[in-house]
């Protein structure tokens, strides 16, 4: 009944996006993300779309998966188009109907949210897509580590993201199987009003939610029989480290972002 | 009366890079008041197999019916002899969510929809059978019970449901011998008293010989051997050991001591037997 989902979207591969570090590509994101809004000319938003369709191409990913991956946020996008361009005053008016009114202002703002919005989900897709979760977490531990001085639980941030992602599986199984013996039990989960609904969810979330308790515990005796006691002193078996092509990715984005604020802010500024 | 595959094939996650084919044809019938084992190793489709004889998976090709009822589709004539297979799945007793035993038990009729007089009837029946005293069990939280009593109030939710065949996945797994032995003890007087059909999934070789009148071997995904287990044990043990299976510890022990020049007969199905045989051959006492 679950078994047609498929968790996270890593696409394995090997391409150059593929090998870089996980922390290159998390703060590249991030570094894409503020040009985004950085960006205020047409110029400057042809060059985020061709900066993504490199990105793209540089991966090696099917373009039809990466794309479908907006898919989600496409009626956002038409919100946010259909708002701007119906409550934003201007002086051009291109058309009215009754109180409606669309002015060449919110157009134009429209669709440059709504870029905006698909280059953010285009964009951080091809870090998911390129980074197994397990690498992710990783690279996320490793960036907050600064912070620990100020009390930020890096490790134990970093450990508790793995836990989580490893048992979705197991407990979509879990899920599954309970779900097939209540059917066989005769149990239906689909029909009925809202509280009857929830109440036939009744043999399904009691079973499930202890076993998710039961497994904890167990996890939690094996990791303290391991002797595990959170991240002081801990080595790890693989280092993250640079590598020449993440120093390229680096280089690639902050000329981007670099380039984009020039674009915005006049040539004067860069002769600086 | 019986449940009947014909050419059954299922593919998991069809038209993905994950597909997978799990039933290659398979075409069997499983007349009423059987008792049919059905072994084969980890992945080779009988877990698939077993969860199609209640509708639970509907095939990919071919068709199921349950006494000349096709399974396909959600038709009342087709929940209704649904109904008619019991599913033990393995470790049954993860399914348990009331706050009582009787609660519990009573899950399943009452979602037939027998009345409240017949709902009784049932959980007390079904109690009586998998062996816990109604008086001191029914109004107990399950989830304090031993691991042992846990499966026998699921199986008893199963049984309560009065089905026409039970079909129990592994329901030994995870016992200690002297549950284990209980369990069986009180399926097959289940079998007995009502005439259920019952059919075995299990790992055990031994537990195929000394239950089932009839045993499946499977192999990805086909029914390799479909006979009684003493002619399968016997006859085909080579191709048994390639597919990962072997035969039960008790033939091989008394084909040994037959070699050695021991006149036992042939079919001894357990342990206890072959010790009675040996001390029989040898003159003991």
């Amino acid at each position: 009944m679950l078994g047609n989902i498929t968790l996270g979207q890593y696409f394995p591969g090997n391409s150059f996006i593929h090998k870089l570090d996980p922390r290159t590509k998390i703060l590249s994101t991030l570094i894409y993300i503020i040009a985004i809004f950085l960006a205020d000319s047409a110029v400057s938003y042809g060059i985020l779309v061709a900066f993504a369709a490199l990105a793209i191409t540089v991966s090696r990913l099917p373009v039809m998966l990466v794309l479908k991956s907006v898919k989600p946020i496409l009626i956002i996008v038409l919100l946010t188009l259909l708002i701007h361009m119906f409550t934003m005053p201007g002086e051009h008016v291109l058309f009215t109907w009754k109180f409606l009114m669309v002015t060449e202002e919110g157009l134009h703002f429209g669709l440059k949210m709504g870029l905006r919005l698909i280059l953010l989900l285009l964009f951080s897709s091809i870090l998911t897509f390129t980074t197994s979760p397990i690498v992710l977490t990783d690279g996320i531990e490793c960036l907050l580590r600064p912070f620990a001085v100020i009390g930020v639980p890096a490790h134990e941030l970093a450990m508790m993201m793995t836990i989580a992602l490893r048992f979705i599986p197991t407990l979509l199984e879990e899920t599954d199987r309970i779900m097939k013996a209540q059917t066989a039990r005769g149990a239906v989960f689909t029909s009925g009003n809202l509280v009857q609904r929830v109440k036939n969810m009744l043999p399904l979330l009691v079973p499930l939610f202890i076993s998710a308790f039961r497994r904890a515990d167990e996890l939690a005796t094996a990791m303290e029989a391991r002797c595990y006691r959170g991240g002081e002193g801990r080595t790890r078996m693989h280092h993250l480290a640079y590598g020449g092509r993440d120093f390229v990715a680096y280089a690639a984005v902050c000329f981007l972002a670099v380039g984009l604020a020039c674009l915005r802010w006049g040539s004067s500024l860069c002769v600086l | 009366m019986s449940i009947k595959l014909t050419d059954v094939f299922f593919t998991y996650m069809s038209g993905t890079p994950f597909e997978r084919k799990a039933l290659n044809g398979v075409s069997l019938t499983i007349e009423k008041g059987e008792i049919v084992a059905i072994i084969g190793h980890t992945g080779s489709g009988k877990s698939t197999l077993v969860q199609h004889l209640n509708g639970l998976l509907q095939p990919s090709q071919g068709q199921v019916s349950i006494d000349g009822v096709n399974l396909a589709g959600n038709g009342s004539a087709a929940l209704k002899v649904r109904g008619q297979v019991g599913m033990v799945f393995q470790y049954p007793e993860h399914q348990i969510f009331a706050e009582t035993v009787y609660e519990d038990i009573a899950f399943g009729p009452r979602n037939l929809g027998f009345t409240e007089a017949e709902v009784d009837k049932q959980v007390r029946d079904a109690m009586a059978f998998v062996g816990l005293a109604f008086d001191s069990f029914s109004q107990r939280s399950p989830f304090q019970l031993s691991g042992g009593q846990m499966r026998r109030v699921a199986i008893a939710g199963v049984v309560a449901m009065n089905p026409a065949y039970l079909v129990l996945d592994e329901p030994s797994a995870g016992l200690d011998p002297r549950s284990r032995n209980a369990v069986f003890k009180e399926i097959m007087a289940l079998h007995r008293s009502r005439g259920i059909a019952i059919v075995l999934v299990t790992h055990s070789m031994e537990e195929a010989v000394k239950y089932a009148d009839r045993l499946l071997v499977i192999s990805k995904g086909r029914v390799l051997f479909d006979d009684q287990p003493n002619a399968i044990f016997t006859q085909h043990q080579a191709e048994l050991l390639e597919v990962g299976m072997d035969e039960p510890q008790v033939y091989k022990l008394s084909s040994l001591l037959r070699r050695q020049g021991l006149q036992l007969p042939e079919g001894i199905k357990d342990a206890d037997e072959l010790v009675k045989k040996i001390k029989q051959a040898k003159g003991w006492r």
